[in-house]
C-alpha cells in the first residue's frame, strides 16, 4: 500500500463527438433552436436513444492500473486507443467521466514539450517561464539554471530571442527544462517523436537517468523500441480498454502478436456496421499478392485494394495509405488523387496501389487508410485498417536467410573490379 | 477481464528512496460533481506561475514597438486631448470646477485599466489554449494573470497625472489613501465581467467580436467625458449599477479632493461588482472543467 504511485480504478472517459471540432456559435445556437422547433415532434422521435449514443465516443473505459513508486510503465496501443486521454486524465488536464485515480507525489507532466515558450522571450526568460508553467518554485529554477542551459549547450545564446533561435536549438533548450523537473512522477506523451537522431538518445539517456533516480514515470508512446529500452512493465490500450498488462516484454509480444493476428484482407458486407461516416464508407480493403505470385515477399512487393462507397458528389476526392511497421516507424505515405477536377461521383470506387518489390524489408505492416478532399482536409481516417506480412528470401545476401537490419530492404546494383596485385605480398 | 493488475516489481526496478507515504502530496482525479469549491488553496499554491505568466505579459507586451512603454501614456493622454477640446471646449460639459483635462484624465486612467483587463481576461482563455490543452494548473490563475499585466501601464500613466496635479495646482486630501481600494474595484470589476465572458469565449466565439462594441458602448455610458452630477439626483443611486460610475466617481474623489464622497452610487456598484464577482468565479470554476475538450 505504502509504495504505491498511483492508481486507477475503473477510470472512464466519454466524449460527444464533434465536441472539440467546432465551436459553436450563437448563430449555430439560434438556427438550432429555430429548425429544432420547426422540425419538432417528427425528429425527436427519429433521433431517440440511437442517436444519441451515436454521438457519444468512450475514449477510455473502465481502466484500472497501479503503479509503484520506482517503475517505469509503458502505455503502449495504435492511434487512438486511449493513451493520450488516459494521461490527460492522470495531468489532471481533463476529468474522467467516472471512476478515480489516486497519485501520491508531485507530477510533472510533458504533454509537449516548450508549452507556454514565447518568440519574443529570450532563452533565459523562456527558461524560467516553461519552469514555472511545468510546476518548479523559483527557487529551483534559478538553482538548475545553469545546469539546463548546459544540458542545452545553448549558454552562448541564452540571452537571444527563442525565434531567432533554429528549430533545433528551440527543441533542446524545452526539452533541457523538462528534463530538468524534480517531481516525483513523470508523466511523458511521445515528446520524443521529435528533433534529430542524436539528441533523441540525448533525452533517452536522459529519461533513463531519471528512473534510475528511483522516480515513478509512465511513458506513452507507439515506438516499440523506446518503451522496451526505458520500461520495466507495459500495459497494452486498445480501443479504450487495458487490453494486456504486465512485463514489458509479455506485453510487447501480445501487441506484435495482435497485428500478426490481423487479416490482411477486410470486408465489410453491410454497409451499416462498415467503418465510415457521411462522407465516405470503406467496403472493403485487400493486401495481396501481385499478379503472378502466390506469397508476399521482398521481391514481389504487395498490391493494396481498397473499396469503398463515396457519399460526396463534386469534390476532389483523394485516398491516401500510411504504411507503418511493427516497432510503430512510419515508413512511407502514398496516395492517389481520384478527381482533381471536383468531379467525384457518389457511388462505389475501387482504388488499387503498388508497393513495388525491393522496398519494405521483411516483417509485419500495418496499413492505415485516409481520405481527403482538396488534398487538405481529412475526411476519413481508419489506422491499422489491415496488417499483412512481408516475406523474407535471401535476395541479395548470398545464402544469407537471416532477415537484414534496417527500415526498408533495396536491392542495390553494387559492381567492383579488381585494380591490381598488391606489390606488397611476395610472390613464392 | 480488462483490468490486470501489474504485479511484482521487475527486477531493473531500483527500491524507492526511503519516503513517508504521508509526507507526500496525495491528489485523488475523479468526476467533479455540481457545486465546487473554489479551490483558492491551490490557487495560492501556483501565486508564482501568475507572476509568471503577468510578467511574460508585461515583457512581451512593447516588443518590437519603436515607442514601447511610452503608448502607455500616449493612449489616455491623446483621448484627454480630444475630450477636452470636444466636450470640454466645444460642448462645454460641466466637470464639477475642476479643469477639464484633469477631470476627464483622471477618469481615463481608470477607464484604461478596466478596458485592457477587461479585453485581455475574457480573450485569455482562448489565447492560452495551448497551455490549458498540455499542462494543468488552477485554470484561475489565466485571467487573474492578464489582468494583473494592466497594471504597469496603470502605473506609467499615473505620473503623468501627478505633473498634471502639480501644474493645475490640486492637492490631494487624506482621501488619497482610499486610491488602492479604488484600483482594486477597477480590477474587481474587470475581473467579474471578465470571468463570465472568457468562458463564455471558449463555447461561443462571438464573444471576441462583441467585446469591442461592449468596450465602446461602457465608455459612453460610463462618466468619463462628463460627470455623473448630470444624471439627476434620484435616477444616480441606479446609475451606481454600472460598477464604473462608482469606480470613476471614486477615483476623482480619491484624488481631486472633491468635497462630497460618493455615496449611494459607489455603494449600489460595490454590490453589484460582489454579485458579478462571486457568481463568475463559480461560473467559471464550473465550466474550467470543460476547457480543455472544448477550447
Amino acid at each position: 500500500m505504502t509504495d504505491v504511485a498511483i492508481r486507477c480504478e475503473r477510470l472512464a472517459k466519454r466524449y460527444r463527438i464533434g465536441e472539440r471540432e467546432a465551436y459553436k456559435t450563437l448563430r449555430g445556437v439560434i438556427t438550432n433552436a429555430f429548425s429544432s422547433t420547426f422540425r419538432g415532434l417528427h425528429s425527436a422521435a427519429q433521433r431517440s436513444p440511437n442517436g444519441s449514443e451515436r454521438l457519444n465516443f468512450w475514449a477510455i473505459k473502465d481502466v484500472s492500473f497501479e503503479i509503484k513508486r520506482g517503475e517505469v510503465l509503458g502505455i503502449i496501443g495504435r492511434n487512438g486507443a486511449g493513451k493520450s486521454t488516459l494521461l490527460k486524465i492522470l495531468s489532471r488536464i481533463t476529468h474522467p467521466t467516472h471512476g478515480h485515480a489516486d497519485i501520491w507525489g508531485r507530477v510533472g507532466s510533458l504533454l509537449e514539450v516548450g508549452t507556454g515558450f514565447h518568440p519574443e522571450l529570450t532563452g533565459r526568460d523562456n527558461i524560467s517561464l516553461n519552469g514555472a508553467i511545468l510546476g518548479m518554485r523559483r527557487a529551483e529554477i534559478a538553482r538548475k539554471f545553469d545546469e539546463i542551459a548546459a544540458f542545452a549547450e545553448l549558454e552562448k545564446f541564452i540571452d537571444t530571442p527563442v525565434k531567432r533561435y533554429s528549430s533545433g536549438m528551440y527543441m533542446r533548450l524545452a526539452f533541457s527544462v523538462a528534463a530538468h523537473l524534480e517531481s516525483e512522477i513523470l508523466l511523458v506523451d511521445e515528446v520524443l517523436a521529435v528533433g534529430d537522431a542524436s539528441f533523441q538518445k540525448k533525452c533517452l539517456g536522459k529519461m533513463g537517468q531519471v528512473s534510475r533516480e528511483g522516480r515513478t514515470i509512465v511513458f506513452v508512446s507507439h515506438n516499440m523500441a523506446a518503451v522496451r529500452a526505458l520500461c520495466h512493465k507495459a500495459i497494452l490500450m486498445k480501443d479504450g480498454v487495458v487490453a494486456a498488462s504486465g512485463m514489458v516484454a509479455d506485453v510487447a509480444d501480445d501487441y506484435l502478436l495482435e497485428s500478426a493476428l490481423g487479416a490482411s484482407a477486410k470486408e465489410w458486407r453491410d454497409p451499416a456496421t462498415a467503418p465510415g461516416n457521411e462522407s465516405v464508407r470503406i467496403s472493403y480493403v485487400r493486401i495481396i499478392p501481385p499478379e503472378g505470385s502466390a506469397e508476399i515477399t521482398i521481391d514481389t512487393g504487395v498490391q493494396i485494394e481498397i473499396g469503398f462507397e463515396n457519399l460526396l458528389e463534386n469534390i476532389n476526392l483523394g485516398c491516401t495509405v500510411y504504411v507503418t511497421n511493427r516497432d510503430g516507424v512510419l515508413i512511407f505515405e502514398s496516395g492517389h488523387r481520384i478527381s482533381s477536377d471536383r468531379d467525384s461521383r457518389r457511388g462505389f470506387y475501387q482504388v488499387v496501389g503498388r508497393i513495388p518489390g525491393h522496398l519494405l524489408n521483411a516483417g509485419r505492416y500495418s496499413l492505415d487508410v485516409l481520405f481527403g478532399k482538396d488534398q487538405r482536409y481529412v475526411l476519413l481516417r481508419i489506422d491499422g485498417v489491415v496488417s499483412f506480412e512481408v516475406e523474407n528470401t535471401a535476395t541479395g545476401r548470398g545464402s544469407n536467410m537471416s532477415v537484414a537490419p534496417g527500415v526498408i530492404r533495396p536491392l542495390l546494383s553494387w559492381c567492383h573490379s579488381f585494380k591490381e596485385e598488391s606489390s606488397l605480398v611476395k610472390q613464392p | 477481464m480488462f483490468d490486470k493488475m501489474l504485479e511484482a516489481t521487475p527486477s531493473r526496478a531500483v527500491p524507492p528512496p526511503a519516503m513517508e507515504q504521508s509526507a507526500l502530496l496525495h491528489v485523488r482525479i475523479e468526476p467533479s460533481k455540481g457545486w465546487i469549491s473554489l479551490g483558492l488553496k491551490d490557487l495560492w499554491q501556483y501565486r508564482e506561475l501568475l507572476f509568471f505568466l503577468a510578467w511574460r505579459d508585461i515583457k512581451v507586451r512593447y516588443k518590437q514597438t519603436t515607442l514601447g512603454a511610452a503608448w502607455a501614456v500616449i493612449q489616455p493622454l491623446f483621448t484627454m486631448l480630444v475630450f477636452t477640446l470636444f466636450f470640454g471646449r466645444l460642448a462645454k460639459v460641466p466637470s464639477d470646477g475642476i479643469p477639464y483635462p484633469l477631470f476627464s484624465y483622471t477618469a481615463l486612467l481608470p477607464w484604461q485599466l478596466f478596458a485592457y483587463a477587461l479585453t485581455e481576461s475574457s480573450n485569455s482563455v482562448v489565447a492560452n489554449e495551448r497551455l490549458i490543452t498540455k499542462v494543468y494548473f488552477p485554470r484561475l490563475v489565466v485571467p487573474l494573470a492578464s489582468i494583473l499585466a494592466g497594471l504597469v501601464d496603470f502605473a506609467i500613466a499615473f505620473v503623468l497625472l501627478i505633473g498634471m496635479m502639480v501644474w493645475y495646482g490640486v492637492k490631494p486630501t487624506w482621501a488619497v489613501f482610499t486610491l488602492p481600494f479604488f484600483v482594486i474595484f477597477t480590477m474587481a470589476t474587470a475581473l467579474g465581467v471578465g470571468l463570465w465572458l472568457s468562458a463564455l469565449n471558449v463555447q461561443y466565439r462571438d464573444v471576441r467580436y462583441t467585446l469591442t462594441f461592449i468596450v465602446q458602448f461602457w465608455l459612453i455610458a460610463s462618466p468619463v467625458a462628463y460627470s455623473s452630477t448630470l444624471v439627476p439626483a434620484r435616477w444616480r443611486p441606479f446609475y451606481g449599477l454600472n460598477p464604473m460610475a462608482g469606480v470613476i466617481e471614486g477615483f476623482r474623489w480619491a484624488l481631486l479632493g472633491k468635497a462630497q464622497a460618493p455615496g449611494a452610487i459607489l455603494w449600489v456598484s460595490v454590490v453589484v461588482v460582489g454579485v458579478i464577482l462571486i457568481g463568475g468565479l463559480y461560473y467559471y470554476r464550473r465550466m474550467e472543467k470543460t476547457f480543455a475538450d472544448m477550447v
